[in-house]
């Protein structure tokens, strides 16, 4: 095997799902549910092999080498085009796959838990309908997720963003005769429809400046545009971009459409909705980071779009009832988290909440799969309770999996969520206190899940406590693994501070690395881009930039360890206690007292219950609206249309034809009728002698006969006289 | 000897008396006889005047005549019956199937 083998196949990471897509999807009914899980589970797991094989690959050349580019072919060549400066370029969209840390770490995250999912659908989806459909999809899926993170260029990205999106639509649909899943369905996909506009004008904007949509481009087609720090276009880029990782990542406002995709099968809520394609927007921006180091502004609304999303989120999860919608908040609250990373700069911490979320978030939706597996397809956790140890697997993993979120040391949650709140107090602490009382809720509500699921008093209905089982080994092994995940996930990146030494941040430096080309900045914008990087001070000329320059690189390493940090550290993991402790006198010891307090603040707690009536207001605002145009365009097409266009020329045309019949039945027939009539009246003595009768002929004879004797007879008298 | 004009008389009665049976009758035998009588008055003019100018000439035109009365008379009398055949009359004024 030559060196190298598994960097130079990169681009079969994604064909392996493909091919199992197209096999599903096209001859997936002849084939048994044993071929199917084989073919689909089997070509998942055969690029998780080539992905681990390729980032090992990786891994073995030095730090500064470590990208791999593959370039099947030149898929959009559009030759000469000219950017918004002047500048002609020779743009080409290639089908190429990029191979670098960032997306090493996206490889082996969507590729690993994807196959744990996988594995787990076997036994999940065992007894349901479709199987080779759901597993053809969900391998679509793959391909699409592996597309979009391998993807070298902003165009090939996008169709893998598509295509994922399409895969979500589908799998959120799955149970499609159950109308609710068919309009969720429909929910996410024209959401994500409004954030794909922003992505796509996005890329436009991007072609007409830089000229360039290769990510590696980037870096030097910015440098040669001299574009200022906050240059109105790179922050117009930067926005839009965002705008698509809003609606794919649900933030806010696009946030809507992932609490109603719970209706799909859970292994797809765990594969699409938590895991991977949730967080593609989060990877979107760390991959776009370049443009965004440009944009200060751009960053400030990412960073405080995310804390508020993280604060809100983790609100309608404190008093939702459905196991699924619990998470689903949650997950919409973590990638909050992951955006105010991007925002205040760390993008390498955001892409490591990514990870370990993607960890214990995976593990949460597959345990709360195999809870309403074991009662029968329940997911109100007010019917549950006291489950600890009749489905003792389940309950272990899914407890550490709640650990691992609530940012209990050492599990995973911890150091990816710790690094985040450092990073944050740093650039703005106001963000910081947001994201800190979004700690606190995140680990009550998850523990009021757990204590209302696992422990405390069965609110399990008789005839479902009979069947309660724990799921078979297939689903329980995937949950052990990310369980052990959950717990050893985060040490990949323990932080300096606690005597590690952050391998995960040194292993992404060379994708975030700040690209602001330092010798076009002049004073001004050096000062302007300074409070960003939490760095104050004069700089001289010289001097200055070479300090910004160790400053810019000191800052992701994370120098400023010291007492503060510690403190920021000991104060999450209290909050975090407190949140559990709250949790456990709630639900466990006085369960009488939510409901009093339900009751005395019953105005703010139908507020938070009802979701802030978003969903209703959605609908006033643009739902409705959409349909009152859609009904005014009905209207107008029966009336206008129909009414006046096609009923009008129908009426038209029996007028004429009317028309046409008066005067065939009266002109033409009539001059017809009339030649007749006169050929009639002429005839009338010639037929007179026509009797028919051979007698009166003879008569006749005998007449003319006469006639002409009496001729020849006077001729003759007169020859004679 | 019997003058010429003698014959000739009888001639045109026998003639008229066909002519007035042809032109009466209804059914078509008489009508045939009548056309019987009227040849045989030319029959008995060809002869008369045969005699008169002493001329055999016209007992020969006489004989035709005769051959081709009864040559007539079949095949009037064939007519007849295939007529009667399609429908039952032998009237003249009720064969007018070729009235307007």
């Amino acid at each position: 095997m030559p060196t190298e083998f598994f960097l130079d196949k990169v681009w079969l990471i994604p064909l392996f799902p493909l091919a199992g897509a197209a096999l599903m999807l096209l001859a997936g009914k002849r084939l048994q549910n044993s071929a199917v899980s084989v073919v689909c589970v089997g070509s998942v797991f055969v690029s998780f092999v080539f992905s681990l094989g390729a980032v090992w690959q990786l891994l073995e050349r030095p730090a500064a080498e470590r990208v791999a580019q593959k370039i099947l072919f030149e898929w959009v060549p559009a030759g000469l085009t000219q950017t918004s400066s002047g500048k002609l370029v020779n743009f080409v969209a290639e089908w190429g796959l990029l191979l670098d840390p960032l997306s090493a770490v996206m490889i082996l995250v969507v590729t690993g838990v994807g196959f744990l999912i996988h594995f787990y659908s076997i036994g999940y989806m065992a007894h349901e309908g479709g199987y080779y459909r759901f597993f053809g999809y969900m391998n679509l899926f793959m391909f699409s997720m592996l597309t979009l993170v391998l993807a070298n260029n902003m165009l090939l990205m996008f169709v893998g963003w598509e295509g994922v999106g399409l895969c979500s639509y589908l799998l959120i649909g799955f149970y499609f005769l159950r109308k609710s899943a068919a309009d969720a369905g429909k929910k996410a996909f024209i959401v994500n429809r409004v954030g794909d506009a922003g992505f796509l004008l996005g890329i436009f904007l991007t072609v007409g400046t830089l000229g360039t949509i290769k990510f590696t481009e980037f870096a030097s087609a910015l440098a040669a545009g001299h574009f200022a720090v906050g240059a109105p276009v790179i922050t117009a880029i930067a926005l839009l971009l965002f705008v698509g990782a809003t609606g794919k990542s649900a933030q806010i406002p696009l946030y809507v459409w992932l609490p109603d995709a719970m209706e799909g099968p859970t292994p797809v809520s765990a594969l699409i909705h938590a895991a991977t394609m949730v967080t593609a927007g989060v990877y979107m921006v760390t991959r776009h980071n370049a443009i965004y180091q440009l944009a200060p502004l751009a960053l400030d609304v990412v960073a405080v779009i995310g804390a508020l999303t993280a604060i809100y989120a983790a609100s309608m999860g404190l008093l939702q009832n459905d196991i699924k919608r619990i998470l689903a908040y949650s997950t919409i609250s973590q990638l909050g988290y992951m955006f105010l990373a991007c925002g205040v700069g760390a993008f390498a911490a955001g892409i490591f909440h990514l990870t370990t979320h993607a960890f214990f978030k995976a593990l949460l939706f597959l345990g709360s799969g195999s809870v309403i597996h074991a009662l029968s397809g329940e997911q109100d956790i007010r019917k549950m309770g006291a489950l600890w140890d009749k489905i003792p697997a389940t309950a272990k993993t899914f407890l550490i999996a709640t650990l691992a979120i609530a940012g209990i040391p050492p599990f995973a949650g911890f150091f990816s969520k710790d690094e985040i709140l450092g990073k944050t107090f740093e650039h703005s602490p106001a963000l910081w206190g947001i994201g800190f009382l979004t700690a606190g809720m995140t680990a009550f509500y998850m523990f009021r899940l757990v204590n209302m699921t696992f422990f405390g008093a069965s609110r399990v209905p008789h005839d479902v406590e009979h069947h309660i089982h724990e799921s078979p080994r297939t689903m329980t092994v995937p949950l052990m693994i990310l369980a052990a995940l959950s717990v050893v996930g985060g040490w990949i990146g323990w932080p300096a501070s606690l005597g590690g030494s952050n391998r995960f941040e040194h292993f992404l430096d060379p994708v975030v690395r700040h690209h602001v080309a330092l010798p076009a900045l002049n004073e001004a914008q050096i000062k302007a881009a300074t409070p960003l990087l939490g760095h104050e001070g004069p700089f001289g000329s010289e001097v200055g930039r070479a300090e910004l320059e160790r400053t810019l690189s000191e800052t992701r390493v994370g120098r400023h360890h010291g007492a503060g940090e510690y403190i920021l550290m000991v104060a999450s993991v209290l909050i975090a206690l407190a949140g559990i402790w709250l949790a456990r006198l709630f639900y466990i010891q006085r369960t009488d007292l939510p409901g009093k307090l339900a009751s005395s603040f019953s105005g703010l707690y139908q507020l938070v219950y009802r979701k802030y009536y978003m969903d209703e207001v959605y609908d006033a605002l643009f739902v409705n609206r959409a349909k009152d145009l859609g009904t005014t365009l009905a209207l107008f097409d029966a009336k206008v249309i129909d009414g006046l266009g096609v009923d009008g020329t129908g009426w038209l045309m029996r007028f004429t034809s009317r028309v046409s019949i008066w005067w065939d039945t009266w002109i033409v027939d009539g001059l017809v009728n009339l030649a007749a009539r006169v050929v009639w009246l002429f005839s009338y003595p010639v037929r007179m002698v026509q009797t028919g009768l051979v007698s009166s002929y003879a008569l006749l004879i005998v007449f003319g006969v006469l006639v002409v004797l009496g001729y020849y007879g006077y001729l003759l008298r007169t020859m004679l006289r | 000897m019997i003058p010429t004009s003698h014959y000739l008389f009888l001639s045109l009665a026998l003639f008229t008396i066909g002519v007035i049976g042809v032109l009466t009758r209804r059914n078509v035998i008489i009508i045939l006889m009548s056309i019987e009588l009227i040849l045989n008055a030319v029959n008995i003019n060809l002869v008369a005047f045969s005699r008169m100018f002493g001329n055999v000439n016209g007992q020969i035109f006489a004989i035709f005549v005769i051959t081709d009365a009864a040559a007539e008379a079949a095949v009037g009398l064939g007519i007849i019956i295939a007529f009667f055949r399609n429908r039952p009359t032998v009237l003249a004024d009720e064969m007018d199937i070729l009235k307007w």
